[in-house]
């Protein structure tokens, strides 16, 4: 089917980050090339969110660095491989067209600082700072487990970024994932993203090892949508601060769920395996027929309806 | 064990081991999921404990039965290569499409372990499988550094005896096996000798420099051409992006692409690859 001209509008504000269309890429997927970045604003994605930069440079994992479980799940260790901040950068230059939200790994306020001084000339629609990847020292949950840090680090970006709003990715670690989200929003973040994949291990049983390099690596994909979902909910129920949902979303009725649930869009990653990008403008077309079919006028007055 | 599913390892043992060169082995087992892979499709193939790699799926002689066909130059490589007979590696895939087989008279042009998706082609079209009859007189040219590197010549003059008018052409760059010279000059003079109406269509496989040249003599020609490309890969099933060529997710969107495509589309097509961070590298020209 299509969009009729009097369907509802599809935008949606996520605090000061305002899209056309709520679902968007999520970071780790098709990360690095500006070209499929265009395709999939083509196709319907809201905006897309890079694989996490870094300053330099980084392989990741020797492969093994993905497996699926057969029941839409992934793990992966991929280890963040990125071309680093300085490389990455030039290709997004010249686009003034797609939202690209920059996503960002590092250890201390310090390397966010200077990767941000990267794309001074760049369009930048958002940073996502990635504080729980659940596969790589140092970075990622080890900061998110880490709530003062996670809050220097914050302020640092929001005095760096000028007027680029900023969103910290949070997911489960060792400490209460409300403590770091708690502490993100003091420290003046523009929105939260909830979750990121959750730490995990495959094990080939004729082998009789961890399949990945890494041993461990990040469940996505369906298995997680339930836990994800009830983080959404969580937070939207106990903070202010702005939701972008993401973990297993897959059709246009998770992608409901979650801005039920409480978030202001939603990021789509894993799904695409074995799909084309034409599941961002299915799931944008199911949201809009949703809201007629309910009555509702805008996203922003479904976010949280289901609280 | 559970069931098995596309993206998850599936245990398959290696029955028999073969050297083709000092450098080369062909790993043979029997799995009807890869033995029934497309030409041109390709597997993750994981040597438990060790590294995964993609790999080109080889044709094996026999019902039921693949091959994967490795050269050891890296870790991951030299770990597969080093799997002996009796062992188990995990098998995931295929993935990725395939070669589009024209009839007619088709021009198949390989260099090293790039032989192998063609040597499966070559097997398919021999055999009748181009859906529309099969009628082909296939020219396989294979191109290696010198005659210790040459293999597969027996196993293809062998496959393409069941094709009337087909013939292997090996070339070397010393010349102490067949012709001496480039495989990219080689085929540049068949096509200006046979002229470019001699060919219906033009399939190749090997290092990126090589596949260039062969994408632009037959493209000027006017004749059909596809090659198959080579890239960083982990996932295989188009999430992760290690693999993108321009605006093509090689893993997904090919490993097969038209020369239209490759030279007017893909801007990155015989210059660059991205290396393991993502960062793009120049191919070194041959």
């Amino acid at each position: 089917m299509t969009v009729v001209s009097d369907s509802p509008p599809l935008q949606t504000e996520i605090g000061p980050i305002r899209l056309e269309r709520p679902a968007m890429l999520a970071s780790g997927i098709l990360g690095i090339s500006m070209d499929i970045f265009e395709s999939l604003y083509d196709a319907g994605a809201g905006a897309v969110v890079t694989k996490s930069l870094s300053s330099e440079p980084w392989d990741g994992y020797p492969n093994p660095t993905v497996v699926g479980l057969g029941n839409g799940g992934w793990i992966n260790a991929v280890g963040l491989s990125n071309p680093g901040a300085r490389n990455f950068a030039p290709m997004i230059r010249e686009n003034s067209r797609v939202p690209v939200v920059v996503s960002m790994v590092g250890s201390v306020a310090s390397e966010f600082v200077g990767m941000i001084s990267e794309f001074s000339d760049c369009m930048v629609t958002a940073y996502e700072l990635n504080m729980s990847c659940p596969h790589v020292e140092k970075v990622g949950l080890e900061v998110g487990d880490d709530p003062e840090l996670v809050a220097g680090i914050v302020r640092a970006v929001k005095g760096t970024a000028a007027d680029v709003p900023v969103a910290v990715k949070v997911g489960l670690g060792s400490s209460n994932y409300l403590d770091t989200v708690s502490a993100a929003a003091d420290a003046g973040a523009d929105a939260v993203t909830a979750i990121n994949t959750i730490r995990s291990i495959a094990i080939d049983a004729d082998a009789q090892t961890p399949i990945l390099s890494h041993g461990y690596g990040g469940l996505s994909g369906t298995p997680i949508k339930p836990v994800a979902l009830r983080c959404v909910y969580e937070i939207a129920s106990s903070y202010e601060i702005p939701i972008m949902g993401c973990g297993g979303i897959s059709t246009w009725e998770d992608a409901v769920e979650f801005i039920l649930a409480g978030a202001s869009a939603v990021q789509i990653g894993s799904a695409l395996g074995g799909r084309d990008y034409g599941l961002f403008g299915e799931i944008n077309r199911g949201i809009a027929s949703y809201m007629e079919r309910k009555g509702i006028a805008s996203i922003g007055e479904m976010v949280g309806l289901a609280r | 064990m559970p069931d098995r599913t596309r993206d998850h390892p599936f245990p398959v043992t290696v029955e028999d081991v073969t050297d083709e060169t000092p450098t080369v082995r062909t790993l043979t087992f029997s799995d009807d999921v890869m033995a029934s892979a497309r030409p041109g499709q390709f597997a993750m193939v994981w040597v438990p404990g060790s590294y995964e790699l993609p790999m080109s799926v080889m044709v094996a002689p026999e019902e039921g039965r693949a091959a994967f066909t490795v050269r050891r130059h890296g870790p991951a490589s030299t770990s597969l290569y080093n799997v002996n007979r009796g062992d188990r590696i995990g098998v995931r895939g295929p993935y990725g499409n395939s070669f589009d087989v024209r009839d007619g008279r088709l021009l198949l042009v390989g260099g090293g372990t790039g032989l192998v998706p063609l040597m499966r082609l070559a097997s398919h079209a021999s055999a009748g499988g181009s859906g529309s009859g099969g009628n082909h007189r296939i020219t396989l040219v294979m191109g290696a550094r010198t005659e210790s590197e040459v293999f597969f010549e027996g196993m293809a003059s062998g496959m393409l005896s069941a094709c009337p008018g087909s013939r292997v052409v090996v070339c070397t760059d010393d010349g102490t096996r067949g012709t001496k010279g480039l495989v990219t000059d080689v085929v540049d003079n068949m096509l200006a000798a046979d002229g470019a109406g001699s060919f219906d269509a033009v399939y190749t496989c090997g290092p990126e420099p090589m596949m260039y040249k062969v994408m632009q003599s037959a493209h000027k020609g006017g004749i059909f051409a596809q090659a198959s490309l080579e890239r960083v890969m982990k996932c295989g099933a188009g999430i992760c992006g290690s693999c993108v060529a321009g605006p093509d997710v090689v893993c997904r969107d090919g490993t097969v692409f038209d020369a239209d495509h490759l030279l007017h589309a893909n801007p990155e097509f015989g210059h660059t690859y991205r290396d393991k961070s993502g960062v793009a590298a120049r191919w070194p020209q041959s």
